[in-house]
């Protein structure tokens, strides 16, 4: 039964004799995508903080009429 | 000024309610498109397991089409109607485009090397492809290369739309000239030559790549108009 | 009002001189873009007994011979036959009747290729499905590659 099991989940791992080809294919595509939206999502979160500091350093310095205004 | 900002504050508004949905569609459709590609679809009879790396080549290679001709239609919007959006769009394609891109490069190259026996040739479909990363990256450059934020944009949309005459020439390279590229299965006439039970995970796939597109195109849009808005804050702050 | 339609008469009216400039060009440079030259073309136009030239088709039925590490086979188009010698790896598609790209020169009448890649056309099938479709004799495989790969019509000699 566990020798089983091994060895279908080594042929799947083998992949016929292609797995040179098409794991290091699904690996660079998921670290690509993976990538671009961890960095995506960071900067989205780094503006947010940057213009949240903003608003409140200009609430501080302006009063509450100006920064009602401004939203 | 304030119609200027209206649209953008709506944008905000709404792509907040819809990038959990493409994420979670993102998540799901690759989730499917996965088990299926990798567990339940068949060898093929010719190139046997190698062929799975279709399911990852051939979406990404028609979402840097895909986002390409979103970038030169958002260009043409921006040059035409000034729309405040379509700048801010096509800047945000052109990295998700690259990416694409580059995935369609070297995905090709690890699946020619075992079927065709090479990683690369100079035939019309990969060179072509390559032009298309150059323009992605020209267009990445340009768009940053001026002091005045609209002049960058302007070049850079200019530059998109003349690099658009690239998009049908990819499609129909392997279909004009002799190419070692195979002609197109799936969106061609009389039908796809590709059993269902391959082209089911193909097409799971490419949905998962075009939601994943949507959501990081929304997660970098958002972005920009934040930035946007800090400029504004900051030039208030000086003169003001 | 009128500026914006100006702008998009002059963007419309510039891509479609764009197309046309892209078109003229590429038909121009059609010799270059071509990657691969059939056994009619190269026999035509008697190209590779000077210059390496890549020559396209299939594998014929019944004509590959090993010895060793050299390889003798011939590459056909269906109206035009070259024999080809290559020595080295051949890549895993290479079969009987399946397509073939070889570059290489002509000496004394025989296309010595130096490297010979494998090119499949685009259809895809588990092979189950391939061997029932052979036995039930909708098969043609010859055919069907020249047909599908629309690219072989351009000879005129699949037809």
């Amino acid at each position: 039964m566990d020798r089983g099991v091994s060895e279908s989940v080594s042929a799947f791992l083998d992949m016929g004799g292609y797995a040179a080809f098409v794991w290091p294919s699904y690996a660079i595509t998921a670290l690509v995508l993976v990538g671009m939206l961890v960095a995506s999502l960071r900067w989205l979160r780094s503006t947010e903080a940057a213009l949240a500091a903003l608003k409140a350093e200009r609430g501080a310095k302006g009063g509450a009429g100006e920064a009602a205004g401004e939203a | 000024m304030i119609q200027r900002f209206a649209n953008p504050n709506r944008f905000m508004r709404l792509s907040a309610a819809v990038v959990p949905w493409m994420a979670g569609a993102t998540v799901i459709l690759g989730a499917a498109g996965l088990y299926l590609g990798l567990f339940q679809a068949p060898a093929d009879y010719q190139q046997g397991e190698s062929v799975r790396i279709m399911y990852v080549h051939v979406p990404a290679a028609w979402m840097a089409l895909f986002c390409y001709t979103s970038m030169a239609a958002a260009s043409a919007t921006a040059l035409i109607w000034k729309h405040p959006l379509a700048d801010l769009a096509a800047r945000s394609t052109a990295p998700i485009g690259i990416c694409f891109t580059f995935l369609a490069l070297i995905t090709g190259s690890l699946w020619g090397k075992p079927m065709w026996g090479t990683w690369w040739v100079w035939d019309a479909r990969l060179t072509s492809v390559l032009v298309l990363f150059f323009l992605y990256l020209g267009y990445m450059a340009l768009v940053n290369a001026f002091d005045d934020p609209a002049r960058g944009a302007k070049a850079a949309a200019v530059l998109a739309l003349v690099g658009f005459v690239n998009v049908p020439i990819i499609k129909f390279s392997v279909d004009w000239w002799n190419s070692l590229h195979q002609p197109a299965s799936v969106l061609k006439l009389g039908g796809p030559s590709i059993h269902p039970s391959m082209l089911a995970p193909l097409l799971l796939m490419a949905l998962a790549f075009t939601t994943y597109y949507f959501w990081v195109l929304l997660v970098r849009l958002r972005a920009e108009i934040l930035s946007t808005k800090i400029r504004a804050v900051r030039l208030r702050q000086v003169h003001g | 009002m009128k500026r914006k339609h100006k702008r998009l008469t002059f963007i419309v009216l510039g891509m479609g001189l764009l197309a046309t400039a892209a078109a003229l060009m590429l038909s121009a440079f059609e010799d270059n873009i071509v990657f691969f030259y059939s056994p009619t073309e190269v026999l035509d136009k008697k190209l590779g007994a000077e210059r390496r030239v890549r020559i396209g088709g299939l594998v014929e039925d019944g004509s590959v011979k090993k010895a060793g590490i050299e390889v003798t086979f011939r590459v056909t188009d269906l109206a035009n036959v070259i024999p080809v010698t290559y020595t080295g790896i051949l890549p895993d598609l290479f079969r009987e009747g399946q397509g073939v790209i070889a570059e290489g020169r002509f000496v004394n009448g025989v296309f010595r290729a130096d490297e010979v890649l494998a090119k499949h056309d685009e259809t895809y099938m588990p092979p189950e499905v391939a061997e029932a479709l052979k036995k039930s004799g909708r098969w043609q495989e010859t055919e069907k590659t020249l047909k599908r790969s629309g690219q072989m019509d351009r000879m005129g000699t699949a037809q």
